[in-house]
């Protein structure tokens, strides 16, 4: 199976969680965003909590958990929004 | 017009700027930095934010709102970096032929901007405590 290493970009308490602004998850080339959830879940469980009330972007948009990622999308997590 | 800034917003300049002959009315939102939630004391107030989509969600914010309502011009600025108590950290300017119209659209430009823009504050409390925050649903007065 062919690993993609994607670049999960952090925010506010997800960026403290990590100590980093951001994390790498090696997901099976062609995973969708909920492949991504479920291993981030697993490998880093300090952030499973969190990551069931937040969003996923890809490329800077909101992305639904069938969107495929890969290597060359710019991914983040976004925590529930406090701006205003 | 959207914009993510750092400097203090100069809230009657954007005013002034939204301002058109055909527009009878002009609404100006200010959010500002406030001393007490619940029984706890702020300090002050870190606004971080994921800049480019930010600008995006602004700027579809915008085009919604122009969409909806017969806007003359509309502007949402967002502060960024570390607020004192009383800083304006956002500020929403519409105008529109009449009043109704202009609150409306500038009620609704302000309330997609806490759902949708991907910026977040911390807490700064009185006792030393910080605390990024992170609303569920059922936290979120209007």
């Amino acid at each position: 199976m062919t690993m993609d290493e994607i670049t999960v970009r952090l925010f506010a308490r997800f960026r403290d969680l990590a100590g980093a602004e951001s994390v790498a998850v090696a997901v099976p080339s062609g995973s969708t965003v909920a492949e991504l959830r479920r291993r981030l879940a697993l490998h880093w469980p300090a952030s499973a909590e969190l990551l069931t009330a937040s969003a996923v972007a890809v490329n800077a948009d909101y992305a639904s958990d069938d969107r495929v990622v890969g290597p060359a999308d710019e991914v983040a997590l976004i925590p529930p929004v406090s701006g205003g | 017009m959207v914009r993510l800034t750092r400097e203090p917003i100069d809230h009657a300049a954007l005013t002034e700027a939204v301002r058109r002959a055909g527009c009878g009315a002009v609404v100006t939102f200010l959010g500002t930095v406030r001393d007490l939630t619940g029984d706890e004391v702020t300090v002050a107030l870190d606004y971080e934010a994921y800049p480019p989509m930010a600008e995006a969600k602004m700027a579809e914010i915008e085009v919604d709102v122009r969409a909806r309502w017969p806007v003359g011009d509309v502007a949402l600025v967002h502060r960024l970096g570390r607020l004192e108590v009383g800083d304006i950290s956002v500020a929403v300017a519409v105008s529109c032929p009449h009043r109704g119209q202009a609150f409306e659209a500038c009620r609704h430009a302000i309330d997609r901007l806490k759902e949708l823009v991907p910026i977040w504050k911390r807490e700064n409390w009185a006792d030393g405590r910080t605390e990024w925050v992170h609303p569920t649903r059922t936290e979120q007065p209007s």
